[in-house]
């Protein structure tokens, strides 16, 4: 396919995704106010009495009628701004824009370390069936899943930082003795690379590890279980067949033939694996104090603190428009029969 | 969302949060005897206490940057620990101060050669500008501004460059305390007017994240979120100079996380650590445990009066008979705390908070719920605050078994934090519930005020009594050594046993843990970290 006619399909998949993140716009800006929860009595502070909050909700423009209210967000929001979140003290915008990365650093990161393992596992299980490895797969990720994320967070920064002091004090993305590196896209590892900065990176590696393993822990079952099943399939098809039949070796029958066709059902599970990720991850970022846009979510949606809750949602809505349309480029690059429909 | 806004927002973020003295070295060690690093569980998000919005945690930095008049001194306790003098105010910008014959005029001195961070001197104009802040911006620093009779602007005045002048519209005791909690900060106003605007005309926007002010500690830098750094000023002219150099205060949402750095020595503060954890730490000689019981502050079991039984005074005294105090004070306090039940009937003294002259007896509680109408019991639901259910839970099982006891049925009410202020205290209409109240000015007086009067904040039973109204508006403002003082404290009292609106449990405390040898942690009725008088080993 042109490079032209795929830049014109995306083009029509972002404008498709546009009525979508209209209508999440809507419908989570009336969800958040019909919450019960005053955030101007809230926020008030202590002490304050009926006087006070009044003027809180006053200077928070609750005051207004619904629509007027909506219709003041539409407008600061096509000018970008998306609000002050008074949880925090910052615009909603800043809040984002050293959260999401943060978040996505660690997922990012989980999701690759846990492909790294899960797939192989996965593959050597399908090829293997019944024997001691498919067996270790089935262990591991039934451990991996059934455990809680808190749990294992909280398990492993026992085992790790209290008993034998290999890892870090859990206390952030970064220790207290090196600054946080210049800003190029927000994830530290990547940025301190850019700085070329080795310390640094080291620092940052060495505090991401342990949530690393952690949520890595938890995607491994969903990949495993999906690569093992996929490959089984695969394996057991009539071009598979042919291929051993023409005598083509083992491992080109393996990789270049039965895995490609496998790694389609894997990409679609990567995708989902990914969406319910960034939302687990506030258990994580709370026992290892990570600033993550999860953690920074559920403060908000406490406190009813209305502009954060909705800048979360606008950025998640776009993130998940986004990453749909990856996964679908992504399949275009592994099956080629994808791209032909059109 | 925009691109350029995005990016905008993230290179602001980058430079924008740490505004001031950028620091390029960091110590080899970051925990040394040179910088403490202090961990809680709650977050800062904004640097300018009078801000709308400025939350609770947030209120140490203006304790810990910006000075006020006057501060107060240092009494020890009795298990050694340190507390503030609540009796003992001391000078700090003001180092003297004449108050008239009548009460009505506090004339104060400030100190010359007090400077603030730009080395620009303190002078009265700077006092008044940030008064007038403070009782004009509203929200809570206004209303305790009020609870000290200092209101409006009019009030303060200008005499001479090192001579500022407050009037009261009558004399009260609680004026000068007020002046000591940390609300009438001082603050650079030239500074401030440079960044003040048509809009904002008292700089909140600028002060939001860059304080300007004289106190021993400096802001260094601010990752919102995550960690706020302080640095030693030192010129500070306010006391003597603090211990540590640096002190790094980090944002650590969860307790077992808090706890893990503890024990390993990572950190060398943990500020307001759950009981039961200070008395499992209590034990280890590495790790110092400071539980000091929070002044004027009890937690109560409040029965509303608009509730049809709890109008009935036998009703209410009959739960406070039913109470299981002691198996509470184990089992939802971990035996921290000062028990507040078990004590005399006769009021001998005005010491505040004491035990109530009810224990645990359910046949007492019987015999009273028999000479009323509801003998036969009934239901009610049971509400606390999910914010505080660490406490609270526990308590609010047990009681309710104990309740069904006495043929009452409870049902168990868990409210969010967000929702509680609303409904417990704005609308005032949960039936029964737990409540912990504390008042800043330590005065018995100031404690009845806010949750004994009719349609103030604290009172979430409803309680409406003629008498005990005119009390306290004849007392509150009254001397502490007025001949009538004690006598109406005594009847106040008295009335609080006898209706019981609010049942006590007991007196909360508040635990610190220090590790790495530091020490000098001092107790202070606003419940945050004063870090001027930490000092290492």
């Amino acid at each position: 396919m042109s490079l032209a006619l795929k830049a014109r399909k995306v083009g029509l998949r972002l404008l498709e995704a546009i009525p979508t993140v209209i209508g999440i716009l809507v419908v989570c800006f009336l969800l958040t106010r019909a919450l019960p929860g005053d955030p101007a009595a809230y926020f008030a502070g202590p002490m304050a009495d009926a006087e006070s909050i009044e003027q809180v909700r006053r200077n928070l423009g609750l005051d207004q009628p619904l629509p007027v209210q909506f219709v003041n967000y539409v407008t600061d929001l096509l000018t970008g701004n998306l609000g002050m979140a008074i949880s925090t003290g910052q615009p909603v915008v800043a809040e984002l824009a050293t959260r999401l990365p943060a978040s996505l650093e660690l997922t990012l990161g989980a999701l690759l370390l846990s492909f790294l393992i899960a797939v192989p596992l996965g593959v050597m299980a399908a090829t293997r069936p019944n024997t001691w490895v498919d067996h270790l797969c089935r262990f591991l990720v039934t451990a991996g899943v059934s455990l809680p994320t808190f749990f294992t967070g909280l398990a492993l920064m026992y085992i790790f930082y209290y008993l034998l002091g290999w890892a870090p004090a859990p206390m952030g993305r970064i220790d207290m003795m090196y600054l946080p590196p210049e800003t190029a896209t927000g994830f530290y590892t990547i940025d301190t690379l850019i700085a070329g900065d080795w310390e640094t990176f080291r620092a940052a590696i060495a505090q991401m590890a342990l949530p690393l393993i952690t949520l890595a822990l938890f995607t491994l079952a969903p990949i495993a279980r999906m690569t093992r099943a996929a490959m089984l399939q695969t394996l057991g098809s009539e071009f598979v067949r042919t291929a051993r039949a023409a005598g083509l070796n083992g491992r080109r029958v393996l990789v270049t033939y039965a895995f490609r066709n496998a790694l389609l059902p894997v990409v679609t599970t990567l995708g989902m694996v990914f969406s319910f990720l960034l939302g687990a991850n506030v258990l994580v970022e709370k026992v290892f104090a990570w600033p993550g846009i999860g953690s920074f979510a559920v403060e908000a949606l406490v406190v009813s603190d209305y502009a954060a809750v909705q800048g979360f949602v606008l950025s998640m809505a776009l993130l998940f428009v986004l990453l749909n349309l990856l996964i679908d480029v992504i399949y275009t690059l592994i099956d080629p029969r994808v791209g032909e429909e059109s | 969302m925009d691109r350029r806004h995005f990016l905008k927002g993230a290179a602001s973020l980058g430079l924008g949060a740490s505004l001031l003295p950028y620091l390029k070295v960091l110590p080899a060690s970051a925990a040394t005897s040179e910088t403490a690093v202090v961990v809680f569980g709650g977050t800062i998000n904004s640097l300018d206490i009078h801000r709308s919005g400025t939350n609770r945690d947030s209120y140490q930095v203006a304790i810990n940057c910006y000075d006020r008049l006057v501060t107060f001194g240092t009494k020890t306790l009795d298990d050694g620990s340190l507390s503030y003098d609540y009796d003992n105010v001391q000078p700090e910008l003001a180092e003297s101060w004449e108050i008239s014959g009548d009460g009505t005029v506090m004339t104060f001195f400030l100190r010359k050669g007090a400077t603030f961070w730009d080395g620009k001197p303190v002078t009265a104009h700077d006092v008044k500008w940030s008064f007038d802040r403070s009782v004009s911006l509203g929200g809570f620093p206004t209303v305790q501004m009020k609870a000290g009779r200092l209101e409006s602007p009019e009030q303060f005045e200008v005499v001479d460059e090192h001579t500022f002048r407050i009037t009261l519209p009558f004399s009260s005791k609680l004026a000068l305390p007020d002046l000591a909690t940390p609300i009438p900060v001082v603050i650079n106003s030239e500074v401030a007017r440079a960044h003040a605007t048509e809009a904002d005309p008292w700089a909140t926007e600028y002060l939001h994240r860059n304080p300007a002010g004289s106190g021993a500690y400096k802001v260094a830098r601010w990752d919102a979120g995550q960690q706020l750094v302080y640095e030693r000023n030192e010129d500070w002219k306010g006391g003597a100079l603090p211990g540590y150099q640096r002190v790094i205060l980090r944002e650590v949402p969860s307790q077992a996380t808090r706890r893990a750095l503890l024990e390993r020595g990572s950190i060398t503060a943990a500020h307001n650590i759950p009981n039961k954890d200070a008395k499992e730490l209590a034990s280890r000689p590495d790790i110092q445990v400071v539980s000091s019981p929070i002044e004027n502050c009890i937690y109560c079991l409040c029965p509303n009066l608009d509730f049809e039984p709890f109008k009935d005074k036998r009703v209410r005294q009959a739960i406070a008979w039913a109470v299981p105090y002691e198996r509470i004070f184990e089992q939802a306090a971990y035996g921290l705390g000062v028990p507040t039940w078990g004590g005399s009937k006769t009021v001998d003294d005005i010491a505040w908070p004491r035990r109530s002259p009810y224990s645990t007896n359910l046949d007492k509680a019987r015999a009273l719920l028999a000479e009323t109408w509801y003998k036969d019991g009934f239901t009610v639901p049971l509400s606390f605050n999910l914010s505080h259910a660490d406490w609270a839970e526990p308590a609010a099982l047990l009681i309710q078994q104990s309740l069904a006891q006495i043929g009452i049925e409870v049902t168990i009410e868990k409210i969010p934090g967000a929702n509680w202020r609303t409904i417990a205290l704005v609308e005032k209409r949960l039936p029964l519930h737990l409540e912990n109240f504390g008042g800043w000015l330590n005065t018995p007086d100031y404690y009845f005020y806010w949750a004994y009067i009719k349609g103030n904040l604290f009172n979430s039973s409803n309680y409406d009594n003629a008498e005990m109204a005119k009390l306290v508006d004849d007392t509150l403002d009254m001397a502490m050594d007025h001949p009538q003082y004690a006598p109406n404290v005594k009847r106040m009292i008295e009335l609080a046993q006898e209706d019981v609106p609010r049942i006590p449990l007991w007196q909360p405390t508040l635990n610190v843990a220090l590790t790495n040898g530091a020490n000098g942690y001092q107790f202070w009725f606003h419940r945050q970290m004063d870090i001027r008088s930490l000092k290492p080993a």
